[in-house]
């Protein structure tokens, strides 16, 4: 792609229609939470800009979000726009390897300093002086710290990134932190999923490449337009816990007619997603529509929030022995106290004194 | 703490702490009142009056003609919230697949908008008592602090409940996580309150009947 190709200029190129251009501009309008009327806006602005800078590390992670993004469907004008952003180094995408891989980071942070835009995937290993993870013989500490130094803006794409994901479970053996524990500095926005919705991905790209500006976020760092509503408030299943119809196995009746997966353990109602929405691979179907529930995978703690298979309402861990313990101490103290009180009578009973009509005279 | 370590620490140790001190706390309260005991009464008892405890048991629970005529708030109000509270806490899918998970087996639901419903009148119900002990010169005198400890400790697991299914105020895993604390507040303070009568009401009852039913008294 030639340097100074504007976006229009490349999707052109490409053979991809202005009609579909405007369909994805519509799209991720929607998506930001924007007035519709700002689609067409949206695609003048994008159509001008030029190639931004991008470079995207990879941590501590399972490739899943970059999956996400090039293999939604194909081909996606998502991941057109990612051939549009000249996007300098990602591990699992790059032509270049070693060295050369390096120096290409190297020479987009020094050709854009203060202007490149840095997505991370995985989350960031502290333990053991970051041994756990390593890249070209440096730290990911190391990596995140030299090239968050000039960056616009960091967007930390997946739950590992944003919130410590799978690697931040209980134990957390190799110490592992999100982006945003490290980057104190610099905008960060968190995008997370496991891995997140590609039109989230991109519409946050889109919203920074439109408005020169991060959108508007939640207290969890994520874009209030994409993660502000929870997956239980647009599940189209919600009529059925609103009637108390419940699946009660993944194959009885009530799984057959599509009722509620809240007892099956459904996340639902604390997650907040735009999955029932926007739906995945080309707007087929979301989790909860092939039949399972939610796992809660753009929350934080997700991997140790209790089963996946285990309802919302119910005690994390078993109840018997703390009851049985209790129990037995409180017989005992019981039965001590009872000791005490009938002591306490006997005593007052030996103690009574007759009182004689003489008493009452004195 | 997030939200959700908030609600993981409700549905964790939280519980099994409240639950700890509920079991202990109701061991301990029931030994002590119940080894107690009452002055052996060494009268003979009156004829025709057997098993006037568990009558009595049955007889106290309906309202009575009189009294319902003269303090009709407090039996309208009272009932009103018992029973909608027991719908409310019984009758709920998700709590009822809470009592799935710890007793091992469950019953049916009611559908959540007649819950809701429930829940909303219980708490209607639980204001309308208040205002009436203020409201009351006899009952704002015999009114103490403990009153005013079981009503807020009773009132809080509705009213977050009911915030929490509405999402309202606040996000919905702080509002479950509140809902459910409170919860394991209300266990925690029950047996040490007022709120203990949840275990002696019943036998309370008998006790009364029994004693009376012995000196002959009709019932």
């Amino acid at each position: 792609m030639k340097e100074q190709e504007t976006l229009a200029e490349h999707l052109r190129r490409q053979g991809i229609s202005r009609r579909s251009f405007l369909k994805f501009c519509v799209a991720t309008a929607s998506l930001l939470g924007l007035p519709p009327g700002m689609a067409p806006l949206m695609a003048e602005t994008l159509g001008k800009v030029r190639r931004p800078s991008v470079i995207w590390l990879s941590f501590q992670e399972c490739t899943g979000c970059t999956e996400s993004l090039t293999r939604s469907h194909s081909p996606t004008l998502e991941s057109l726009l990612f051939d549009f952003i000249s996007l300098d180094y990602h591990h699992t995408l790059q032509a270049a390897s070693g060295e050369a891989a390096e120096r290409a980071r190297e020479e987009a942070m020094k050709a854009n300093y203060g202007k490149y835009l840095v997505l991370v995937d995985g989350s960031v290993p502290l333990g053991e002086g970051g041994a756990y993870s390593t890249i070209a013989g440096r730290t990911n500490l190391e990596m995140l710290e030299e090239t968050a130094k000039g960056a616009a803006a960091l967007i930390a794409i997946g739950t590992c990134s944003s919130y410590g994901g799978l690697p931040y479970a209980h134990p957390n053996p190799t110490g592992a932190v999100p982006v945003s524990a490290i980057v104190k500095d610099k905008p960060v926005v968190n995008v997370p999923g496991c891995p997140p919705i590609p039109l989230a991905i991109t519409g946050v790209v889109a919203h920074y490449l439109m408005f020169g500006a991060l959108p508007e976020l939640d207290e969890k760092g994520r874009p209030l337009s994409i993660y502000g509503e929870t997956i239980h408030d647009r599940c189209y299943r919600r009529p059925f816990y609103d009637q108390g119809k419940f699946a009660k196995t993944f194959d009885d009746r009530g799984a057959r007619a599509g009722w509620c997966l809240y007892e099956l353990g459904c996340k639902g109602p604390t997650t907040h997603n735009a999955c029932a929405t926007t739906k995945w691979n080309g707007g087929t179907s979301f989790p909860i529509e092939s039949g399972h529930g939610c796992l809660g995978c753009s929350e934080p703690d997700f991997w140790d929030a209790g089963s996946f298979y285990q309802a919302l309402s119910t005690p994390l861990s078993s109840l018997d022995k703390a009851a049985g313990v209790a129990a037995g101490a409180g017989v005992a103290a019981g039965a001590a106290i009872a000791v005490h009180n009938r002591a306490a009578k006997r005593a007052a009973k030996a103690g009574h004194q007759a009182v004689t009509v003489n008493d009452l005279e004195k | 703490m997030s939200d959700m370590e908030l609600l993981l620490w409700a549905r964790g140790p939280g519980l099994q702490g409240a639950v700890a001190v509920f079991v202990a706390g109701m061991a301990l309260r029931l030994i002590e009142i119940y080894s107690l005991g009452r002055k052996r009464d060494l009268s003979p008892a009156r004829p025709g009056n057997g098993g006037a405890g568990w009558a009595t048991i049955i007889t106290r629970s309906i309202p009575h003609k009189e009294l319902l005529r003269t303090t009709y708030l407090t039996y309208i109000l009272g009932y009103t919230f018992h029973i909608g509270l027991f719908v409310t806490l019984l009758l709920f899918a998700p709590h009822i697949q809470l009592f799935r998970g710890v007793l091992g087996f469950g019953w049916p639901s009611l559908p959540s908008p007649v819950v809701d419903a429930v829940a909303l009148v219980s708490i209607a119900a639980l204001f309308g008592m208040l205002a009436y002990r203020l409201y009351h010169p006899v009952k704002r005198f015999l009114t103490t602090f403990g009153d005013h400890a079981a009503w807020l400790l009773t009132m809080l697991p509705l009213l977050t409940g009911y915030l929490a299914f509405h999402h309202l105020l606040l996000p919905y895993t702080l509002m479950l996580a509140v809902h459910i604390l409170s919860v394991e507040l209300l266990l925690v303070f029950m047996p040490f309150t007022k709120l203990v009568h949840v275990a002696t009401i019943f036998i309370s009852r008998w006790y009364n009947g029994d004693m009376l039913g012995h000196k002959g008294a009709r019932l």
